[in-house]
């Protein structure tokens, strides 16, 4: 539309708002943004630094998030891995094949985003707790879930489980399925018409994928606060030492860590964008956000 | 796991010359059985042992009646909100240029990538009666956190991409024509936007504004720093079941988890049939 673009500059156009308005959408969205989303993230830099740095490397150094750091990263590595199998398989049989049953399967994986995270949670206790069949017998044989890292692991994949495969499934479905098809008359593997044809062209979408999921992982509260038993130095993650923190009244330990985790946030964000400047055609651009 | 074999006209699966539908099918169907759908499985099962009479009885208890008020009106009020806001946010991302644009839509989705535990004591902060902003709001009578305008806020602040995201796509579709149209047929600029743009964005701002309220009522980890929760008043649902559990009680906490759950597919469902017969009425305009 040059025409368009032309008269813009010339004369207001009169399918557009006058400038007023517009500033005003303008300053109202970001007033909003600042408020909810931008002061959150400064509140939590002016607090460490108000405590100082001594406070934030003693914090750092200390044993118990030493333990909590380093579960949060042991769940996510085998959680997001986990993630990236049953998405990159759902995502295949779902967008490459037609078959009865498809929009329902896709209704069932996207279950765990309508369920709150308390009752993700639950789910495992009521399965793999004390008052289950399964919990004591397993327990027994030295394989406790509930209030143990199996437990934490497993809360953790529920409430990440559609990340991946959502991320995939709209960008695949969207490219058809031709060139699979020519690879497999030419006479390629399935494996090798998975490497060399369709990993190339969803490569971006999934890494997309990975990092939304890996956030979700370490930030997980809810379903892992329920399942972990908060025991410190073994069973408390990153986010769950941050309460047990705050709730000593030790604010700045508690903003301490949080700043780990908030600008574990701000890397995601970061990755993100600049895949979408670079390669926003091949991320199935805002197909996953909902 | 194959395919049945053709019955006349009917089958399950088209034919396809790509290999591994069985397969991936098969990985990925025993993950989401194992996964997601046992244990919801055992969920229901479990508040089917209690019975409906069991359930009902359990949440009349005044407590729970008070948490899960406040759970859905909280929710409800904070959608809202972030409807209007992320229409308008929506809106000044596609339709504007002005300096700072990609860092204002880099930002939308800060919530999907910061732990809510960050997010709450981060907004209780602020909003204590002694914080950024909370010092300016208590000589004026405004008590925010520790009340149910707190959880509001923290609420709107969790749920606010969802508006967005649904929205943006949407109206990146949506063609100039029309508006020039109905700016050349003598409509103010205001009409065309309230009787051309908006209607056929309804849809999607009922999408954003459900996933937005599915995410407030379930919302756990933002809420709870900043609730204060005090029974009766701001105390919500899902830590009244995180409550139940510390005390063994596995039923009340099944009750109180299935009776979310179903009021929450209640409301979806009504917002499904809302959605479906708006997009009949206004998606071909």
């Amino acid at each position: 539309m040059p025409e368009l673009d032309k008269s813009r500059t010339s004369l207001r156009d009169p399918a557009s708002e006058p400038a007023w308005v517009r500033w005003l959408l303008i300053i109202i969205a970001s007033i909003f943004l600042a408020l909810f989303l931008v002061l959150p993230l400064a509140a939590v830099v002016i607090r460490v630094i108000q405590a100082g740095w001594g406070s934030f490397a003693e914090t750092m150094t200390d044993r118990d998030t030493l333990s909590a750091i380093r579960l949060t990263f042991s769940v996510a590595a085998l959680a997001v891995p986990f993630n990236l199998v049953f998405g990159v398989t759902a995502a295949w049989a779902i967008a490459k094949f037609d078959f009865k049953g498809k929009t329902f399967l896709t209704t069932l994986i996207d279950l765990p985003f309508s369920v709150s995270p308390v009752i993700s949670g639950l789910v495992y206790v009521l399965l793999f707790g004390a008052d289950s069949w399964l919990g004591p017998q397993l327990k027994a044989l030295g394989f406790p879930v509930v209030f143990a890292f199996p437990g934490i692991f497993l809360a953790t994949v529920f409430v990440t489980f559609p990340f991946i495969a959502r991320e995939l499934i709209p960008l695949m479905e969207a490219q058809g399925t031709s060139d699979e098809e020519a690879a497999i008359t030419l006479g390629a593997t399935g494996l090798k018409t998975f490497f060399f044809v369709t990993l190339p062209n969803i490569k971006w979408a999934l890494l997309y994928g990975v990092l939304l999921c890996n956030a979700r992982a370490m930030g997980e509260f809810g379903a892992v606060s329920v399942v972990s038993g908060h025991v410190r130095g073994k069973t408390d993650t990153m986010p769950l030492h941050v309460e047990a923190l705050y709730n000593d009244y030790n604010t700045g330990g508690a903003f301490a860590v949080a700043s780990l985790l908030a600008g574990l946030a701000l890397i995601t964000l970061l990755l993100r964008t600049l895949l979408e400047i670079r390669y926003g055609d091949q991320v199935g651009h805002g197909a996953g956000h909902k | 796991m194959a395919a049945p074999s053709s019955l006349g006209s009917w089958q399950w699966k088209q034919p396809s010359v790509i290999p591994g539908f069985g397969l991936t099918l098969g990985i990925s169907l025993t993950m989401l059985t194992l996964i997601v759908l046992i244990p919801l499985a055992a969920l229901v099962l479990r508040a089917g042992s209690i019975g409906i009479g069991g359930i009902f009885e359990i949440a009349m208890d005044p407590r729970i009646l008070a948490a899960l008020k406040t759970s859905f009106l909280t929710a409800f009020i904070a959608a809202i909100a972030n409807a209007i806001f992320g229409t308008i946010t929506a809106w000044v991302l596609v339709r504007y240029r002005f300096p700072g644009r990609r860092v204002l839509d880099a930002f939308i989705d800060l919530p999907f990538a910061l732990p809510t535990a960050v997010a709450g004591i981060a907004l209780t902060t602020i909003y204590a009666p002694n914080g950024m902003i909370g010092q300016w709001l208590a000589p004026l009578g405004i008590k925010v956190a520790y009340t149910p305008v707190g959880i509001v806020i923290a609420l709107i602040a969790v749920g606010f991409p969802f508006v967005v995201r649904t929205v943006q796509p949407v109206m990146e579709e949506i063609s100039r024509e029309t508006e020039e149209v109905s700016a050349t047929l003598g409509a103010r600029r205001w009409q065309t936007v309230l009787f051309v743009v908006i209607p056929p964005l309804i849809p999607a701002i009922l999408t954003g504004f459900a996933l937005a309220l599915a995410r407030g009522v379930g919302e756990y980890g933002s809420v709870i720093f900043i609730a204060g929760n005090l029974p009766f008043k701001s105390e919500i649902a899902p830590l009244l079941i995180v409550i139940r559990l510390e005390e063994f009680n596995y039923a009340g906490a099944t009750a109180i988890a299935a009776i979310m759950l179903a009021i929450s597919f209640v409301l979806l469902f009504v917002i499904n049939a809302i959605q479906s017969w708006s997009q009949r009425r206004f998606a071909d305009a």
